[in-house]
């Protein structure tokens, strides 16, 4: 039953081979050991498990890797550029956005896939982009101005 | 300060080595009991040591939560880590600087008030000595009990302590591995528990020839009495196994949960035990020209923390290692010993981060659950992760409680007396206390031993179901009546405030109600009868903040309504006021609060944490409530146990009152029940009419709405 599957993992190309019908979050953490995509409920209802696969968010916990073969995923660990943070990673440390910081790594990815879509989005689009996110700690208004902070900084960027 | 005020930290871990050293590699060494739980307290701690021995933040590497190494500090709980380790570790560097000062003084042949240290460097009138704590490190014994008499550092010459240092957890959750789920040892083995469906339920039978044919060889069954878990080294696989295993098992018996365990009629129908707590004039005074009376209640409400509850446990050569993010690693450890029968000395617990914690959740019981695997396989690193509908329901559950409010009132609607009467689950069942091990496998596992009768955390500790149960107001007299709910079918321990939450709730709203009778509006009306200063302080300020004068009509659909409490009558003041527009639902428009915690290490860190309790506590108020049915619990998803959304989250605006020159006081809880109030209040205002009972949902309003018209 190990059919395996080939796609791109920030920027490179790996190879697994386990049963397709593998939840990609467990390929991502077992696997591949990229751990900072977070369980959090299984059932696509928390957002704590999200990457873009081809850009888009998408929901690991039960995205079945067979379907991203061929595809671009990017996960948190992809943000950063060397030591160089991501200016939404930046903007979580300015902004002091987390607490506990587990749905951080699923925040970032749906802020992420905002601001390649919508540079300059306002509040509204960006409650609209993190509604499918559960935060436990309290800590929305503070993600909500890191994503206003990051816009910010990328159109200050010539 | 004297001997007299040593805090228990440290008068239970005198050593000032136990405490603080100076590493090779020119760090400091800081050890604490108390452990991160997403409320960046290691950040605030490392600000007080960096403060005390005068050096840089960066220099400060924490040692927190580790059995044998890390001072016992019990629970990481209440609202008392800068108070308990705070001032000790305080206390401690300020001794070990003045140590380090007066053994240079006295090399130097001159008076230690000339020498001052600088990044750890010892300056003699601003020049340098050559001399700095590590250099001296084997010169000086810190084998020694901490005396508690060193001058601290005053407020006026603070440098680190009241700045906004960022948290030292943050970048690492921002950018991959980060939690106890994330530890990665070799030969790991991943675990499922199938958990009994019901307290006490019996393992009748299990098919072992079906599960072979469904599974094959590949994962392993453990099982001790009717605690059973399927192991294998494949995650995916484990997960899998445990949905077909649960399939082949037939349980018998057990506890189940009536529907309405969590309903005020249930309460009120409870065995109890019961004791009044009285307080100020013995009998009213003067004649009552009005009686009120109004009865509040909260639903069990889950932690419902992000994470599912992980461990990772090994045993080997007879020593068992648990990693995890329990909330006392002692307490754990001692609790794992009972259950398992081995000597505690045997047994090492390492705190590694979780999700949020908000009180007893299900942190220690997988720890048990992962030791319980473990000490099957050793040799092996055993992995435990729960499922999320185990999170949402195995775990224990805030209490639930019923409030009856009565007050005999004057000529001028001034209380003669008043009565909170509490019907209460009990809080406060942490492994370890009143004698429990209370560690859910415990009770799986062959003979296992009847839980001791139920005791509730004591007044001394700040009550369970009485915490803010008494207010500050200034009554000529006060009846607490505490009615213990020993035998409930729902497993009940801590959440964040424990019985502060709904008796603050009932007791403010209450307030509101007595207003109302008076003619008055809340905020003078809790003014004329509130006199310490720093309570008045920031109900006047919320009200300033929020422009409280004009609050507008009753009735209208739109309302604001004030909260206050001091958490425990003895941690940080703090009141809020929520502004809510109300049709078929209520929605927050804006929030307001003004704290005061006496000393603040981290402005900054104050302000997410309040913030972040007035937004869950909005939750708990607007939202929350664990449902039953089938005899077990029913809200074990996310869409069965919603929680407060981005779209819901109002602005929320915050005030710290400057008072450096006060101790600190703890400020992780002090927004919970005053902005259950101050919604309840607004949404009373904003209808015209008063919802009760808690969570404010839809039904009850549009219930309210109807009964109205």
């Amino acid at each position: 039953m190990s059919e395996g599957a080939e796609f791109i993992v920030n920027g490179r190309k790996v190879g697994v081979s386990v049963a397709g019908t593998t939840p990609l979050i467990d390929v991502l953490r077992n696997a591949l050991g990229l751990r900072g995509t977070r369980f959090g409920c299984g059932l696509e209802q928390c957002g704590a498990c999200m990457v873009l696969v081809d850009g888009e968010p998408v929901y690991a916990c039960t995205r079945e890797v067979g379907t991203v073969a061929g595809k671009t995923v990017t996960t948190v660990e992809g943000l950063a550029r060397g030591e160089k943070l991501h200016p939404l990673q930046q903007a979580f440390l300015d902004e002091q956005a987390g607490q506990c910081g587990y749905c951080l790594s699923g925040i970032l990815m749906s802020a992420k896939a905002l601001l390649d879509r919508n540079p300059r989005p306002n509040r509204a689009d960006i409650v609209a982009a993190l509604d499918r996110h559960l935060c436990r700690c309290g800590v929305h208004n503070r993600i909500i101005r890191a994503v206003e902070r990051a816009a910010a900084a990328h159109e200050a960027t010539p | 300060m004297t001997l007299a005020a040593l805090p228990k930290s440290l008068t239970d871990n005198p050593r000032l080595d136990r405490w603080v050293g100076f590493e090779p590699d020119r760090t400091v060494r800081v050890a604490t009991g108390k452990v991160e739980l997403g409320q960046g307290v290691l950040t605030a701690l490392v600000q007080i040591a960096a403060e005390e021995l005068c050096v840089p933040p960066a220099r400060v590497r924490l040692l927190s939560g580790v059995t044998a190494q890390s001072p016992d500090e019990g629970y990481t709980a209440g609202s008392r880590s800068i108070e308990e380790s705070g001032t000790s570790i305080r206390l401690v560097c300020a001794e070990v600087r003045g140590l380090f000062l007066d053994h240079i003084a006295a090399a130097l042949g001159c008076r230690p008030a000339e020498l001052s240290v600088e990044d750890g460097a010892v300056l003699r009138d601003g020049a340098p000595t050559g001399f700095d704590y590590w250099s001296l490190n084997e010169k000086i014994d810190l084998a020694r009990p901490a005396t508690g008499r060193a001058p601290v550092r005053r407020p006026a010459e603070f440098r680190v302590i009241g700045q906004n240092l960022a948290r030292v957890d943050l970048p690492a959750k921002i950018a991959g591995a980060a939690f106890v789920h994330d530890l990665d040892p070799p030969d790991l083995k991943h675990a499922r528990v199938v958990r009994q469906p019901r307290r006490g339920a019996h393992l009748a039978s299990l098919d072992d020839a079906a599960i072979r044919r469904a599974l094959g060889d590949r994962v392993e069954l453990v099982r001790d009495g009717d605690f059973l878990a399927v192991v294998a080294d494949d995650e995916t696989l484990a997960m899998k196994a445990v949905d077909i295993v649960r399939r082949h098992c037939v349980w018998e018996g057990g506890t189940p949960i009536p529907v309405d365990a969590g309903e005020p009629e249930f309460l009120a129908a409870q065995p109890s035990r019961d004791r009044v707590i009285e307080s100020g004039a013995p009998r009213p005074s003067g004649n009552a020209a009005r009686m009120l009376e109004a009865t509040y209640s909260r639903p069990c409400i889950a932690h419902a923390s992000l994470a599912p509850s992980c461990a990772l446990a090994s045993f080997a050569d007879g020593r068992l290692t648990v990693w995890t993010h329990a909330q006392g690693v002692y307490q754990l450890r001692n609790a794992l010993a009972r259950a398992l029968g081995l000597a505690a000395e045997q047994i090492v617990v390492t705190h590694r981060q979780g999700a949020g914690c908000y009180g007893h959740n299900g942190a220690d019981d997988v720890a048990l659950d992962a030791a319980l695997v473990a000490r099957r396989l050793p040799g092996r690193t055993v992995r435990v992760q729960w499922s999320r509908a185990d999170e949402l329901s195995a775990a224990p559950f805030g209490s639930p409680m019923t409030m009856r409010m009565q007050a005999a009132l004057d000529a001028h609607g001034r209380p003669l007396d008043w009565t909170h009467e509490v019907w209460s689950a009990v809080h406060g069942q942490r492994p370890g206390m009143h004698g429990n091990v209370n560690l859910l496998a415990a009770a799986a596992l062959p003979n296992a031993p009847s839980p001791p009768e139920p005791v509730d955390v004591p007044d001394a500790g700040g009550g369970g179901g009485t915490r803010n149960a008494a207010t500050l107001y200034d009554f000529p007299r006060q009846r607490i009546v505490h009615h213990l709910l020993p035998q409930m079918p729902v497993r009940t321990s801590s959440l964040r405030t424990l019985g502060g939450f709904a008796n603050v709730f009932a007791a403010e709203c209450f307030m509101d109600e007595l207003a109302d009778e008076a003619g008055e509006d809340p905020v003078a009306y809790r003014l004329s009868l509130l006199s310490e200063p720093r309570a008045r302080q920031v109900i006047e300020t919320v009200a300033r903040l929020a422009g409280w004068s004009g609050r507008g009509e009753r009735g209208s659909g739109t309302g604001r309504g004030i909260g206050f409490a001091r958490y425990k009558n003895k941690a940080g003041y703090c009141a809020v006021v929520a502004e809510v527009a109300v049709d078929e639902t209520a929605r927050l428009a804006r929030m307001w609060c003004a704290v005061d915690g006496g000393l603040i290490i981290n402005p900054d860190g104050a302000r997410n944490q309040i913030e972040g309790g007035i937004v869950q506590a909005a939750s708990w108020t607007l939202k929350e409530a664990v449902r039953f049915a089938d005899g077990g619990v029913a809200s074990i998803t996310w869409d069965d146990y919603p929680i407060l959304r981005f779209s819901e989250v109002p602005p929320v605006e915050i005030e710290l009152i400057d008072a450096p020159d006060e101790p600190p006081l703890g400020l992780g809880e002090v927004a919970h029940g005053p902005t259950a109030a101050a919604i309840g209040n607004a949404v009373a205002h904003a209808l015209g009419a008063r919802i009760r009972n808690l969570p404010l949902t839809r039904e009850r309003i549009m219930a309210t709405v109807l009964a109205g018209t």
